[in-house]
């Protein structure tokens, strides 16, 4: 039984740390569908851990967090968007300087406002998206394999986790079930099909790109309001590159990236369980060795798994119209 | 897109000056919007990088760091690819260096420096083969391979100094000081025994290698065959197999030159100035290696210019985090990104208004 | 003939830099007429096109759709004036169904199912109508060039366009699939539609057109009726010159096969075979042409033979010495010192670097050499005086190595590339498509030098899809089709009708097969 509870456990910290990953995971497969390749998600989490962090903790309400989050995410996105569409900039070296970027402003503005040496201050419950419990998860907690399964696994999250089960089947229907969803696919095989269509690219790409601000104005909110309690420097720590991995390995599909991001939150979720843990034969991990865990993990997957696969065919190419 | 329509000194010089001054206008922006005066925060970093002879140390050794990143991105972008994996070859490196000198430092302190850095060089690039081989062979992008190595490196290097390497009785996650003579000789050293006097500093003999690494890479690259291959691998996959290069060869051995240098930073922080072995002694410096390869057009000469400016800034914000406590270092960081997002990704933006400015001058030679 | 015009231009002008592209161009398209548009490459006809369908926007001059005056500020204004155009290289999306493809931009609902249903309705009664036939449901990259084509022109016509715009529809196709569209253009036209039809091949103008506009140099030449013309009336326009066609070519190939392939099969770079079972002799002393529609396993034969990609089944040899077989293959570089020379068929793509310099570019390929470079670092004043003789020996403008390539002309570009590989005097020369992009007056040189490396005793292989290059050049036409040789024709008993055929698939049993 012991085993059992460990599961249970472990499952709902698989939950609740994916929730980020999925989120992000989702904003780059909109953008790369488009034909934006977007490495600076990891810049867009943190701005946004930082903003739902500080203005949580100035007005008290997760939900102005929430706003900020997606204000400054969008922002960056657009930033991102303009460099790389109309100024047809090299996308990646532009990620990565957003990235720098905001590593730097982040904690800047923290110490100059917080005074707490990059940091935001700690939240209190009201001021985070807490735990939500679902009804009947009390009545329910003791029945056996139902309970488990119900009150500690599928009842206890925070809003956002819940809103990201959600934000999955939504992606998957804008893409394959609407007109946008076509174009959408269509500008980032073929951008010159679209052209000639008569509908513009740019404004497709600048549309793809809101998404994806958007969406990771979720997962950074959730990583300062709902998982933590505040923003910390880094916090983000290498999950806007881990949710790149899981894309590709989710071959820019929305339900294949799911399961992907489920994966590393599994990994990241056993190596929190792993430390301090004496395996037979080897002992103790070292602890350093479990975090390495997911970045090893995701070496692996890209070695491993990938090989030839197809990225949307004009990802990462500035759009001109030849002559 | 053919470019080229500007003039050499617009393209290199001019051009560069104009990505700074839009990255420091931006931070200007910030600094006013923090409340302090953008103006004399600009006078103090400057004052502070070369106002005395000891910040002018300071400011030469942080350059020293970057000329190695710079270099090692620099290398890589020639081939085609984006080493963002500097920080974890340098800490490897760093590991490298640090076994050397304790393997033979006692007994042998002068061949030990020499195996130091040619240890530095070699775990540098050995930590580069994996994400080079997987570029190479399997195509997995080596951005993220590369930055996944990086936590890898840390968490490894923060392993091996609580474990084998910590300091006997300490806390602290460093190594034990390095033997005695086993170490870079500071160049204030150095140039007293030519009748020089200099401050005393952390600028070191490893500022000497940097420059002698930058001279190298620019004869690999425009003098030797090989450095011509690895420019049109970089150019031009298809024409690079047309003249009969293997191009994943070619990635995986740029890519572990690219290591090597990034390797080689250890030598300046730990060799020449600890004198031990810390943990993330890296401090964020790989990634300034991307803004120096940038700035400085990916040509040693402008790597060398834009480090020493990068150093100034480093030394001159900690200056400045000391006379205005609002801002702290982590706005040199942001200044950075800023740098890196015009040099780099924005190049184009202020080209096209420069173009036209010369289209409207008559060329004085004929084409 | 108060015929109304479909279309008419009046001073139509476009530059792009220091170039005219169009100058004040006169066009006059009669409606339910076929007209065609011929000028050589670079003369500015997709230039026109694209203005008149909304692509690119004019700097001067006005477009009149059925007598109205018009501005297109992008194609969503054509279509909507009932213009539709089918361009050189598809506008489709792979991974795309014919269907999506064709709905793409005008799917009428938000609900993409919906709008799938609808489209159908009207599709299946279009593709009656026009007698198509296309697999609707099919992902586009699974379909063969010709039946995209159609789902191109199936597109334009769902659209509502009246006046179709073609642009050189027939150069990914084989002869009698050009005729199969040339019937569907003349039931369009009997519908009718109006047809503007772009080109450089001369036979199709006569073919198939009621009127002709040639343009050369960006300026309209002449304006006719096609019924009032001939081809060489034509090409004179197009050109401005007299063309003298013939080459000269002395001497019969004697010696030895120079170059061998025996039973080569190979596969491309997504796995699936593009060569089967090639097998043939090219003997010292000739030029064997390579005939066939683009695509048809040409780019891997020539990377076979000049060793960038492996074989999965037979043998290449090469002065005797076995250089490629399943399990070895002989690098670029040892094949060149061997005596092999490579004119790549993209020169952008594979030939050169675009970003060096001329100088740069000219030991690429031999940057091993002893004369280029010396332990490992190269000799920088010899490449130097190098170049200044390939820029000597071909006449290549302006006179500076030290220029980007990228910056001179496609034929200048091609100069170079050519020094380049005659330098080495090799004794087999590899060239694909050695013509392409390059102005006219560059062509007939480049012919005359294969022809004397040919008259020399030296062994020539080239690929082209110009089969009038390759019936003035070559000894002996071989066919390839779907990555076979079909035939080896002697070029005295070869003529475009059999060729065609052959690009086909089909084995006349009049023509040998075989080695000659």
């Amino acid at each position: 039984m012991e085993f059992f509870a460990d599961l249970v456990l472990l499952v709902d910290s698989t939950l609740r740390i994916a929730t980020p990953l999925i989120l992000t995971a989702l904003a780059g497969l909109v953008a790369e569908r488009a034909g934006i390749v977007d490495i600076g998600l990891e810049g867009k989490i943190l701005a946004s851990a930082f903003a739902a962090g500080a203005t949580a903790a100035v007005t008290g309400s997760p939900w102005l967090g929430l706003i900020a989050g997606i204000m400054s995410s969008l922002a960056l996105s657009m930033l991102h968007a303009y460099v790389s569409i109309s100024q047809r900039g090299n996308q990646i070296v532009s990620g990565m300087a957003i990235n720098i970027a905001v590593a730097g402003a982040a904690p800047t503005l923290a110490n100059f406002w917080f005074k707490k040496g990059g940091q935001t201050p700690l939240l209190n419950d009201e001021s985070r998206f807490s735990a939500l419990e679902l009804p009947f998860s009390d009545f329910l907690a003791d029945t056996p394999f139902v309970g488990p399964l119900y009150s500690d696994i599928i009842s206890g999250h925070n809003l956002i986790t819940y809103l990201t089960v959600l934000a999955v089947p939504a992606v998957a229907w804008m893409l394959y079930r609407t007109r946008f969803g076509l174009r959408l696919r269509a500008v980032g095989e073929n951008p010159s099909a679209v052209d000639t269509a008569g509908i513009s690219v740019s404004a497709l790409r600048y549309q793809a790109m809101i998404i994806a601000g958007i969406l990771c104005g979720f997962a950074g909110t959730v990583l300062s309001t709902g998982l933590g309690a505040g923003f910390i420097r880094d916090m983000s720590a290498g999950k806007g590159y881990l949710a790149l991995a899981a894309m590709i390995f989710g071959k820019w599909k929305p339900v294949p990236t799911l399961l992907a991001c489920l994966l590393f939150g599994f990994v990241d979720a056993l190596q929190g369980r792993l430390q301090g843990i004496e395996l037979p034969l080897i002992g103790e991990i070292p602890v350093q060795f479990t975090i390495m865990l997911p970045y090893i993990l995701t070496v692996i997957i890209l070695a491993g798994f990938v090989g030839r696969i197809q990225a949307p065919r004009a990802s990462g190419i500035p759009y001109e119209k030849d002559h | 897109m053919v470019p080229g329509k500007l003039p050499y000194w617009a393209e290199n010089i001019l051009l560069p000056i104009l990505n700074l001054m839009a990255a420091l206008l931006v931070s200007a922006l910030v600094i006013w919007g923090l409340g302090e005066d953008p103006f004399l925060a600009m006078a103090l970093i400057f004052e502070g990088a070369f106002g005395f002879e000891e910040a002018i140390s300071y400011t030469l050794y942080y350059a020293t760091n970057f000329i190695f990143t710079g270099l090692a991105v620099s290398l890589a972008f020639h081939a085609g690819h984006f080493n963002i994996g500097g920080e974890g070859q340098a800490m490897i490196g760093g590991l490298g260096l640090t076994l050397a000198v304790f393997m033979i430092g006692d007994t042998f302190p002068v061949l030990a420096v020499v195996c130091a850095i040619a240890g530095a060089a070699l775990f540098g690039a050995a930590w580069a083969y994996i994400p080079a081989y997987l570029q190479a062979k399997r195509g997995s992008h080596i951005v993220i391979t590369t930055i996944m190595f990086n936590f890898i490196a840390s968490a490894f290097l923060a392993y091996m100094l609580v474990g084998p390497l910590q300091r006997p009785g300490g806390q602290m996650p460093e190594s034990r000081d390095f033997p005695e003579g086993a170490v870079l000789t500071p160049l204030n050293e150095l140039m007293a025994a030519v009748g020089w006097s200099f401050e005393e500093g952390p600028m070191n003999v490893s500022l000497l290698i940097a420059l002698f690494c930058a001279w190298g890479v620019w004869f690999l690259l425009w003098r030797t065959r090989f450095g011509y291959e690895l420019r049109v691998t970089g150019q031009n996959k298809n024409a690079a197999e047309f003249a009969g290069i293997s191009v994943p060869r070619m990635t995986i051995i740029a890519l572990m030159l690219s290591g090597a240098l990034a390797g080689m930073m250890g030598l300046n922080e730990l060799l020449g100035e600890q004198h031990r072995l810390l943990g993330n002694f890296t401090l964020g410096y790989g990634f300034v290696g991307i803004a120096v390869a940038f700035m400085g057009r990916n040509h040693p000469v402008g790597i060398i210019l834009a480090a020493v400016l990068f150093g100034a800034l480093y030394q001159g914000g900690a200056e400045l985090a000391f006379e205005m406590p609002t801002i702290t270092r982590d706005l040199i960081v942001m200044i950075q990104g800023l740098v890196i997002l015009f040099a780099g990704a924005m190049e184009h933006m202020f080209r096209k208004p420069l173009t036209a400015l010369f289209m409207r001058f008559p060329k004085r030679e004929a084409v | 003939m108060s015929q109304k015009l479909a279309i008419e231009t009046r001073e139509l002008s476009k530059r792009f830099g220091e170039v005219k592209a169009n100058d004040t161009i006169d066009l006059q398209v009669h409606k339910g007429t076929i007209h065609g548009i011929v000028g050589e490459n670079g003369a500015g006809k997709s230039t026109l096109l694209k203005m008149l369908f909304g692509f690119y926007q004019p700097d001067n001059g006005d477009i009149l759709i059925n007598g109205k005056f018009v501005r297109f500020a992008n194609p969503a204004g054509a279509m909507a004036s009932g213009v539709g155009m089918v361009h050189q290289h598809f506008m489709l999306v792979e991974p795309f169904t014919v269907l999506e493809n064709i709905i793409l931009g005008a799917e009428g609902s938000r609900n993409l199912a919906e709008a799938k249903r609808k489209a159908r309705i009207v599709l299946l009664e279009l593709e009656e109508k026009f007698g198509f036939d296309l697999p609707l449901d099919t992902p586009v990259e699974n379909l063969p060039v010709g039946v995209r084509q159609r789902a191109e022109i199936l597109k334009a016509l769902y659209k509502g366009a009246e006046i179709l715009i073609l642009d050189e529809p027939t150069a990914v196709l084989t002869p009698q699939e050009c005729v199969q569209l040339f019937e569907l253009i003349k039931l369009l036209k009997a519908q009718g539609k109006t047809i503007l039809f772009v080109t450089h091949k001369l036979n199709e103008i006569m073919a198939v057109t009621d009127d002709v506009t040639v343009i050369r140099a960006g300026r309209i030449v002449t304006r006719t009726e096609t019924k009032t013309t001939s081809s060489s009336k034509l090409a004179e326009l197009m050109v401005g010159a007299k063309i003298s066609r013939q080459v000269e070519r002395c001497g019969e190939a004697r010696g030895k096969a120079r170059l061998k392939l025996v039973d080569v099969s190979a596969a491309n770079d997504q796995g699936h075979v593009s060569l089967k079972k090639i097998s043939f002799d090219l003997i010292d002393g000739e030029v064997l042409g390579i005939a066939g529609v683009a695509g048809n396993g040409q780019t891997e034969l020539l990377e076979v033979v000049t060793g960038t990609r492996p074989v999965t089944e037979g043998f290449v040899e090469f002065s005797d010495k076995v250089v490629s077989t399943t399990d070895t293959i002989t690098d670029p570089i040892s094949l060149r010192r061997a005596g092999m020379g490579h004119v790549a068929e993209d020169r952008l793509k594979t030939g050169i670097v675009e970003n060096m310099s001329a100088k740069e570019n000219i030991i690429l390929g031999y940057q091993r050499e002893n004369d280029f470079n010396q332990h490992g670092i190269l000799r920088r004043s010899h490449i130097a005086k190098k170049a200044d003789e390939y820029f000597e020996n071909q006449d290549v403008r302006p006179r500076n190595p030290s220029l980007m390539i990228g910056a001179f002309s496609g034929g200048n570009q091609q100069k170079i590339v050519i020094a380049r590989e005659l330098a080495r005097t090799p004794q087999l020369m590899v060239i694909g498509q050695p013509t392409r992009g390059v102005d006219i007056g560059a062509v007939t040189k480049i012919h005359d030098q294969i022809i004397a490396l040919r008259n020399e005793g030296k062994a020539v292989l080239v690929v082209s899809a110009d089969l009038d290059e390759l019936l003035a050049i070559s000894d002996r036409i071989a066919v390839m089709c779907e990555g076979e040789i079909i035939g080896i024709v002697p070029v005295e008993v070869a003529d475009e009708q059999t060729l065609g055929l052959m690009m086909a698939g089909a084995k006349p049993a009049m023509i040998s097969v075989g080695e000659a």
